[in-house]
Formats: C-alpha cells, sequence, structure tokens
C-alpha cells in the first residue's frame, strides 16, 4: 500500500466510525457540543498515532499471547497523559468529556488498528496510519458535533450563530438535538447518505 | 430504608442511566454481536457477571489504594500520599485479569457455559460498558461495596436488556424493506435512537 493510501484511505472509503463501526461509544456520547468532540478528535488521534508507532516498534519482540495485555499497558500509559494535559491546559472540556477520556483505552478504535496494522508495519507506516485514522474518526465527530451544536443549541462552539432575529419569528432551538439518542440518528444519516455515493459498500 | 436505596440505585441503573441508551458505552460488541438472541443474550450474562465482579473489586482498590489519603490504613506517613492518576492502569489490570478468572473458573466448574459464551468471554476485556463502569463508581464516589455491587450489577443487567432487544428486533427486520444505503448498520443505529427516545420515558422514576 502507497502511503498516500495509508493516509486518506480512512478519510471516507475505510472510515473507522460509520464503515469499519469501531469507536461508536465515544464518538456518540461528547457531541452534544462541538468544542468537546473536536477535543476528542484530537485526543484520539494523538492516542492511536503514537500507541501505532510504539507497538510497531515492539512488534517484533512481543510475545503472541500476551499482546493483548502489552497493547492495553501501551495504551493505557498514553491516555494517562492526554487526561493528565487535558487537566492542566482544558480543565472545563475535561469536565464535560469526564470519563470517556478513561474510555479512549477501550476504545476499539485503537485496538482494532494495533490487531490489523501495527502488529504488522513498520513505524511510520503505522505512524500515517494511526493520524489517517484518528482524523476519519474526527471528521465524523466534528460533523455530528456541528449539527447537534447548531439545530439543539444555535450555537457554535459557545457563539451565537442563529441571529435573534428568528427566534423573534417564532424559531425555537430543538431541544431533542442535544439529548443522547439523537446522536444515534444523525450517524444513521451520515452513514445514508455516506452509502448512497459509495454502493459498494451497501450491505447485501 | 437502606435496601430502598439499594433498590432505587438498582432499578436507576437498568433504566434512566442505561449503559447503552444514556452513555453508548459497548456500543462496539452491540452492534457486532446483536444479530441472534441467543447469542445476544450469552454477551449480555457474561457482561453482567464481569461488572458485578470488577466493580467492587475497582470500588475497594479506590478506596484504600488509589484515592488521596486512602493509604492512610498503612501508617501516618501515607496520609497525603495520592495515587488517582493510576486509576485507569489499575483498573483496566483488573478487568483484564478478573475476565482471564472468570475465564478459568467457568471452563473449570460449567463447561456448557464456557461452550456457549464462547469468544465472548475474552473479548469482554476491552468492553467499554465494562470500564465505563468502574469509571462512573470512581466518579459518583459510591458509600459502600455493598452500593457499588449493587450499581455493578444493575448496569450489567441494564445492557444485557438492551442487547436481547435490538437483537430481536434485528431478527424480525430481516424479512422487512429497509432502503438499500440504509441496510445493515445504519437502521440499527436509527432503532438504538428510537429505542433511547422510548427508554427516556423512566427518566424521574423513583421509588
Amino acid at each position: 500500500m502507497k502511503n498516500k493510501e495509508i493516509l486518506l484511505g480512512p478519510l471516507s472509503k475505510n472510515n473507522p466510525v460509520i464503515v469499519q463501526v469501531l469507536g461508536i461509544c465515544s464518538a456518540l456520547a461528547v457531541t452534544s457540543k462541538l468544542e468537546p468532540s473536536i477535543v476528542m478528535a484530537l485526543s484520539v488521534t494523538v492516542v492511536v498515532a503514537l500507541a501505532n508507532v510504539v507497538i510497531s516498534l515492539l512488534r517484533n519482540t512481543i510475545p503472541n499471547s500476551i499482546r493483548i495485555i502489552v497493547q492495553l499497558v501501551v495504551v493505557a500509559a498514553l491516555v494517562i497523559v492526554v487526561d493528565q494535559v487535558l487537566k492542566a491546559f482544558a480543565y472545563d472540556v475535561s469536565k464535560q468529556l469526564s470519563v470517556f477520556v478513561g474510555l479512549i483505552i477501550t476504545n476499539c478504535i485503537v485496538m482494532g488498528r494495533l490487531e490489523a496494522f501495527a502488529l504488522s508495519h513498520r513505524p511510520w507506516e503505522s505512524f500515517l496510519d494511526g493520524i489517517g485514522n484518528g482524523i476519519g474518526y474526527g471528521l465524523i465527530l466534528i460533523i455530528v458535533g456541528f449539527f447537534r451544536e447548531l439545530l439543539g443549541s444555535g450555537t457554535l462552539l459557545g457563539f451565537q450563530v442563529i441571529p435573534e432575529i428568528c427566534y423573534e419569528w417564532g424559531y425555537q432551538n430543538n431541544g431533542l438535538m442535544i439529548l443522547p439518542p439523537m446522536a444515534l440518528i444523525v450517524v444513521a444519516c451520515i452513514i445514508w447518505i455516506h452509502r448512497i455515493y459509495n454502493k459498494d459498500l451497501q450491505e447485501k | 430504608m437502606y435496601n430502598m436505596e439499594s433498590l432505587n440505585l438498582f432499578i436507576k441503573s437498568i433504566f434512566i442511566d442505561n449503559m447503552i441508551f444514556a452513555y453508548f458505552l459497548g456500543m462496539c460488541s452491540y452492534l457486532a454481536v446483536s444479530k441472534t438472541v441467543k447469542t445476544s443474550l450469552g454477551l449480555g450474562i457474561a457482561v453482567t457477571f464481569v461488572l458485578t465482579l470488577t466493580v467492587p473489586v475497582n470500588y475497594l482498590l479506590e478506596n484504600y489504594i488509589l484515592k488521596p489519603g486512602a493509604l492512610s490504613w498503612l501508617g501516618e506517613s501515607f496520609a497525603d500520599v495520592d495515587l488517582s492518576f493510576l486509576s485507569l492502569i489499575f483498573f483496566i489490570a483488573v478487568v483484564a485479569s478478573m475476565v482471564q478468572l472468570v475465564e478459568m473458573v467457568v471452563e473449570r466448574f460449567s463447561p456448557s457455559l464456557y461452550a456457549s459464551l464462547g469468544i465472548f468471554l475474552p473479548l469482554i476485556a476491552v468492553n467499554c460498558a465494562i470500564l465505563g463502569g468502574s469509571l462512573f463508581m470512581q466518579q459518583r464516589a459510591f458509600d459502600s461495596v455493598g452500593t457499588a455491587t449493587v450499581y455493578g450489577f444493575g448496569s450489567g443487567i441494564g445492557w444485557l436488556l438492551a442487547i436481547v432487544g435490538i437483537a430481536a428486533i434485528r431478527e424480525k427486520l430481516a424479512y422487512s424493506n429497509v432502503p438499500a444505503p440504509l441496510k445493515g448498520i445504519g437502521i440499527t443505529f436509527i432503532i438504538t435512537g428510537l429505542m433511547g427516545i422510548a427508554f427516556m420515558s423512566f427518566l424521574g422514576i423513583k421509588l
């Protein structure tokens, strides 16, 4: 595989969230606002890329039978670093994300890429794969966060974007968009649109 | 009074703070394994089992080793040690080893259950619902091991309920005419969303 393909494949054709269906848990839970979505996307990208590099460097020395434990320890160590950095520099967002920073450890994207890619490829390619998958994941998060915040609160990144005059004419924020179930339905709509244009991904 | 509170927490963790509908935890295996009722029942039981064990164990770890000041039982000089930054790595180690332990015990004492759970047991180690249970336990600071156990069991049952429900619906869906791009994963997302809305009607129930 070419490096460009490794980097750009996960953006659409091989997207981790809507095609491989990995890492759904955090993708849905943190997206009621745009800001935590962006922070989460960055954190996951950093963790996937670095974990891929570390495991790829270690890949010839890890015995097959204990590789899961080794992967978990590497990922957990990286997540602790990310968690502490967030607490230090972005405390409010870190509070909003609550347990979901810790849950990056069990984010299937991380484990999935380690198992499927890093264990059998060189560090530089693994790094690109990690960045690509992180961005592919982040893309979906940001799209979902964008629509949920825009329709649910009428703001983006905390700034009012829907003009006051609309409210005076009777426009109302759709409170349902902020509630958890709507995240699923927004993702389903993204899958729907994506698969209309990518017929080969449709099931049966 | 104490029992009433436990029961309340139990109901709450099943219906209101449902792992799947309110927090989306364990979605990966929820989506991947919910094709038939039988296998999803097996996975649900395994998850409930492991959650009921790991939440209290992590509760003890949290309160006697990790919390700021938790080591004071070792002596005065340990009173201000704060190991809470280690909690993630401790919790995931407990989850991974518990899953391993449960696997060995089940294999030894009930080969038939082991055969029916199959590959699901090892997969549970990376199910977010398990680690999520422990992290919520840490966040909510329960007052005793008993409460933590009730919470773990209740969350497990909630997860079991959700996965069996969606599996039953997906079995029926096989006969319906879904738009092609939505087939499979898309329609499952929408149904989960609708189930989530239905579960929201339990909000505010208090015994």
